[in-house]
């Protein structure tokens, strides 16, 4: 065996990469495979039928490459069986081919071989391919029973792992014959493990599949019976416990699973409530909900940042109320500070609480934690930001993946309304008669807007008409500006005027008006809005968008508005500081002249008497928290008088009034989705604006979600029916988070433009005596930080720094950009050419009448055939082995007349020489031998092996 | 598998309760329930397909609509969370197909169209809208141009539409 050829062979075996160890002890391997083909070519009935072409040495040679190829092949294919893509085969077959090509050559130089075995060889080589073509086609069990080789291994065709493969080899590269019962049982293991592995991913996926239950049933039923049975079957010795114990494992694992999901939607609050909801109105309503719950989920987490980060360590490490000025009412207001009309206006006690800002300490540190609370009330402040941020945009960016191709819409507007547009949740006789007339509204609509877009009369007027709505409502929307400027400028007034002499309406104007101008204006808009005439889809849109607008603008006045207030209170204050600090002067200089000492005390006052600044952090809080409370007030009552009331009048004076109630004016009240949606959008907006200067409000917000949460769909289940308008629920997701996104931004704004312009009140709040909110942070670098920090703060700050890093940022953008439209033409390149090949798909098949597999799953489906037996997907494991056995004995009777021919004995020596090559002996040798001897079953196998003697050379 | 049969049993057990309500005292001995019955349920109660959903999910010999205990969890798998757009799609095709054909031609359109307006004359369209209408369905989704919609068509249209799988559902 020249060494020479054999490195050759390495090399080559490295070129391609695969299985080096399995081929390179090709000479072993080949005399050992040699021998066992001689002998199946006896055994083949067929073999000498179909030989008879006299050749030449160099013929053999070629013929033997040929003959290999397929029954490696084969062997490869049980190897990658799992994995049945045909390119992967199809390299694995060429790269045989080259192993082989080598291993016949060599061959060829260690003996000569005579005709007549090559006429055995070209016979069994037309079978081992016969076999390969079959494996190709057939299910792999077929392939097992076809095999006249009866090579064990590939009967068992599935071989699932290397080390199984491995195992076989080693085997086989013993003498063949002697296959050991470890490998034997292992060849069955590897198939029934398979099998089994089969049955249980049927088991896994069987409810997706479009069977009767009848039939699922009986398959699941067979599948469990056969995993049970052979489980506990395979594995041997130790392995077995091992395996026996992973199985169960397995189980219970999947048992746990199971039941944690259980619990994990269970843990899902108001899901029942939501179904019930969702069962009656169609799942656009339950839309609302489910946003509800999430924002309430959102909220939760703002109001745990909030509560433990803050509130919390103010409560527990503080100083406590009535120790210093910030944390005590003022004397003038004490007699009336518990006052249930000025608790309401969130003044007295209120004003002095840990709700607003007012109340915190501007002590560096609190406690034996030294807890620094000024940097974290700044941190959470501007945290509660970016955690919505990034909740908002996660959720956004889900339910964008989850929405799939909006890109057709309008492609199928008719059959959608078609076939798409019952909701089968609807259990409730009233919404069924609801979505009748709305599905049959808009069949009508669609009708007439196909027959608009032919004909398009009297442009003119309906331009004409559109202008002016818009014109109208511009008009509104301006006016309802105004008028909350106006009523803020004059609630400015109305503070500086004696508390005592303005009515309730005085004082609550501007929550008043804002509140009044959302309730009345959206009907408005809606009515103007049927000027246009346009398609109510658009309609919807326009008005959202006006909606939003108006409270956009409102929100934005008042924001104007409160910024004067704001200035006007830092001029105030600037006054009562320089008063302050020149009072303080006084006390020194003439405490010091009295008493003629340096060391001088706080001046004695009690905190209810210092003089205090007006503190524009904590009225800008209260007017947020009063603004809040005050649209809860409106939701709650328009709830209640809107859709309550109105539900009992309908119902129950229908009996005694001229006309039918139900069906003429009033009716009963339409749950508003989008409008609650818009609602709760802005609510939203203002806890994100006010949670910095008051951190109660987060909390507040809380409770006002809990509690619409069971009032709403109390009230959506007892006194409501189902908007007629269908604003679908999937695609709207993200235009609700959508515009929470924007009214996210856009609160935004206000709050980090005063942290970072105006200077903090100089006598209340965590920030007082800085020149700025943002010095904390600084104070902390400074103080609290090692100094090289501090040095990397300066150079990180450094404007030479972050314009390159603004760069960068902005070219990435532009990158992404770019890369994600070029992933949108690709997509759509690709849609187009699905819709070709489906075209063409189609075209083929109406031609041939040709019924495909889901065809037949249908036909399956009709109810005269589904009665019937399942087809037998599943092979029945014991034919096949009987079959498979039946098989084998011939050739296992001639075997001995093989083994009596010259050549067999000459094949041994070879063996015998081979057989000290530690390469040989180690590493795994010529499939085919191997696999006979895997292929037996357990007792025939070892008796066989000791009975012809054949020394095994194991490892 | 003996505990995971036990726990299929457990999951069936509402569901078998609902299913054995609806069997009253003197036939608890019949395998199967009339459609009159299965009808009665609130969640199918005002659903214009009930009657094409019994037929369809029905297994009976007589094709009188009843149904198995096996074909009641049919229908509910059919028309649960878990069942893919796949298998809704199919129950929907065969609910839809009310001629038991294979294809929705223009009368299956009809009656479909019929069971959406509701059973009452007023919302019934014209025989003139009602053609404008199939017309349009079918040059929408009749991608071969035969006249009918057949699965693979009616697939592809349900595969692009939004809230299919969402309002595909009934909830016990």
């Amino acid at each position: 065996m020249p060494s020479q050829k054999k490195n050759d062979i390495a090399i080559r075996m490295e070129d391609v990469g695969i299985e080096i160890d399995g081929e390179l002890d090709s000479g072993s391997e080949d005399e050992a495979r040699r021998r066992d083909r001689n002998r199946k070519a006896k055994a083949s009935p067929r073999a000498g039928g179909r030989n008879g072409k006299p050749a030449t040495s160099e013929d053999e040679e070629e013929e033997e490459d040929q003959d290999e190829a397929p029954r490696k092949r084969a062997r490869k294919k049980k190897a990658s069986a799992q994995d049945s893509e045909e390119e992967e085969e199809e390299d694995d077959r060429s790269v045989k081919r080259k192993g082989t090509k080598a291993a016949g050559r060599k061959k060829k130089a260690v003996e000569e071989e005579s005709e007549e075995s090559e006429e055995e060889e070209r016979g069994k080589k037309k079978k081992g391919r016969k076999v390969t073509n079959k494996k190709q086609k057939d299910e792999q069990n077929k392939e097992k029973k076809g095999d006249a080789k009866g090579k064990g291994g590939k009967d068992k065709g599935n071989v699932k792992d290397k080390k199984n493969k491995n195992g076989k080899y080693s085997s086989s590269s013993s003498s063949g014959e002697s296959g050991d019962e470890d490998s034997l049982s292992e060849g069955e293991m590897a198939s029934l493990k398979e099998e089994v592995e089969e049955k249980k991913k049927l088991i896994a996926t069987l409810r997706n599949k479009p069977w009767r239950m009848k039939r699922r049933l009986k398959l699941l039923k067979e599948c469990q019976a056969f995993v049970e049975k052979f489980e506990g079957a395979l594995g041997k010795g130790k392995g077995r416990k091992l395996y026996a114990y992973k199985v169960m494992m397995a189980k219970k694992m999947i048992k746990f699973n199971r039941d944690f999901d259980n619990f994990k939607t269970a843990c899902i609050p108001w899901e029942r409530k939501i179904k019930e909801v969702e069962s009656h109105f169609g799942s656009s309503v339950a839309s609302y909900f489910i946003f509800l719950r999430w924002m309430y989920g959102l909220n939760l987490v703002l109001f745990a940042f909030m509560f433990g980060l803050v509130v919390l360590p103010e409560v527990m490490m503080g100083l406590p109320y009535g120790s210093i000025a910030r944390k005590t009412v003022p004397r003038a207001e004490q007699e009336r500070a518990m006052d249930i009309s000025v608790l309401l206006d969130f003044g007295g006690y209120c004003k002095y609480s840990i709700l607003f800002y007012g109340f915190y300490n501007d002590e560096r540190t609190i406690g034996v934690l030294q807890f620094r609370l000024p940097l974290s009330y700044l941190l959470v402040g501007v945290g509660i930001f970016g955690y919505s941020l990034m909740v908002v945009i996660r959720t956004m960016a889900r339910n964008s993946d989850e929405g799939g191709d909006g890109g057709d819409d309008g492609q199928f507007t008719f059959a959608f309304k078609m076939f798409t547009s019952w909701d089968y949740l609807i259990g409730n006789p009233e919404t069924a008669d609801n979505k009748y007339a709305s599905i049959t509204t808009s069949f009508k609509e669609s009708i007439v807007d196909e027959q608009e877009n032919q004909k398009d009369e009297n442009i003119h007027l309906r331009r004409f008409l559109r202008v002016l709505a818009n014109f109208l409502i511009l008009c509104s929307l301006g006016g309802s500006g105004f008028l909350i400027y106006f009523v803020v400028k004059r609630s400015q007034e109305f503070a500086n005027l004696d508390q005592d002499e303005l009515s309730w309406f005085e004082k609550n104007e501007v929550e008043f008006v804002m509140s009044l101008l959302g309730l009345v204006c959206p009907p408005l808009f809606e009515t103007i809005a049927e000027l246009e005439e346009y398609h109510p889809r658009i309609a919807l849109k326009w008005q959202l968008g006006r909606i939003f607008a108006l409270f956009l603008g409102n929100l934005y006045t008042f924001l104007f508005a409160l910024f004067d207030e704001v200035n006007a209170k830092l001029e105030k204050e600037k006054s009562i500081r320089n008063a302050t600090i020149w009072g303080l002067n006084e006390y020194y200089s003439n405490y010091s002249s009295y008493h003629n000492t340096t060391d001088i005390p706080p001046p004695d006052i009690h905190p209810a008497d210092v003089i205090r600044g007006p503190c524009w952090e904590t009225a800008v809080g209260i007017e947020f928290v009063k603004l809040t409370v005050s649209d809860i007030q409106v939701t709650y009552m328009t709830i209640l008088i809107g859709d309550f009331l109105r539900a009992m009048i309908v119902r129950f004076l229908n009996y005694c009034w001229c006309w039918d109630l139900e069906a003429g004016f009033p009716s009963y009240g339409e749950f508003d989705i989008s409008g609650n949606v818009l609602g709760l959008i802005f609510n939203q907006g203002m806890i994100w604006m006010g949670a910095f200067y008051a951190p109660g409000l987060v909390g507040l917000n809380v409770l006002r979600l809990l509690t619409s949460m069971y009032y709403q769909s109390w009230a959506v289940m007892s006194c409501n029916v189902p908007h007629e308008r269908v604003f679908k629920a999937s695609k709207s997701n993200n235009f609700y988070m959508g515009l929470l996104l924007l009214v996210l931004f856009l609160s935004l704004l206000p709050v980090v433009y005063t942290i970072m312009t105006l200077p903090p009140s100089f006598d209340c709040g965590p920030f007082s005596g800085r020149e700025q909110m943002y010095n904390v942070v600084m104070e902390t670098i400074e103080n609290d930080l090692p100094a090289f920090i501090g040095n990397i703060f300066t150079y990180a700050t450094n404007p030479g720094l972050i314009l390159p890093a603004v760069l960068l940022m902005v070219l990435a953008i532009y990158y992404l950009n770019a890369t994600s439209k070029n992933y949108q033409n690709a997509n759509l390149e690709l849609k187009k050419k699905m819709q070709m090949a489906r075209d063409e798909e189609k075209n083929r098949r109406n031609n041939k009448e040709n019924t495909n597999q889901v065809m037949q799953d249908l036909e399956d489906l009709l109810p005269n055939r589904s009665l019937l037996p399942p087809a037998a997907e599943e092979e029945n494991p014991p034919p096949d082995k009987v079959r498979e056995k039946g098989s084998k004995s011939p050739k296992v009777a001639k075997r001995p007349g093989a083994a009596a021919n010259g050549k067999g004995v000459n094949l041994q020596n070879d063996v015998s020489l081979a057989a000290p090559n530690p390469k040989a002996a180690v590493t795994h040798p010529p499939g085919p031998r191997g696999l006979s001897g895997n292929a037996r079953g357990p007792p025939p196998g070892p008796v066989r092996g000791r009975g012809r003697g054949t020394p095994p050379p194991r490892h | 598998m003996g505990t995971t049969a036990s726990q299929l049993g457990k999951d069936l057990l509402s569901e078998y309760q609902r299913f054995s309500e609806l069997l009253s005292k003197e036939d608890r001995n019949l395998t199967s329930v009339p459609m009159e019955k299965v009808l009665s349920l609130p969640e199918l109660k005002s659903n214009p397909f009930r009657k094409r959903i019994c037929h369809v999910f029905s297994t009976s010999d007589m094709k009188d609509g009843s149904l198995t205990f096996e074909d009641f969890l049919d229908l509910l798998s059919a028309f649960s969370d878990s069942a893919t757009l796949e298998i809704k799609s199919h129950y929907a095709f065969r609910i839809f197909d009310f001629d038991d054909d294979g294809t929705l031609d223009g009368g299956d359109l009809e009656k479909l169209v019929n069971c959406l307006t509701g059973e009452t004359e007023d919302s019934r369209l014209t025989p003139e809208e009602m053609r404008q209408l199939i017309s349009n369905i079918l040059e929408e989704s009749d991608i071969d141009k035969d006249g009918t919609v057949n699965l693979s068509e009616f697939q592809h249209v349900i595969s692009r539409s939004p809230d299919f799988v969402s309002s595909f559902k009934i909830v016990l």
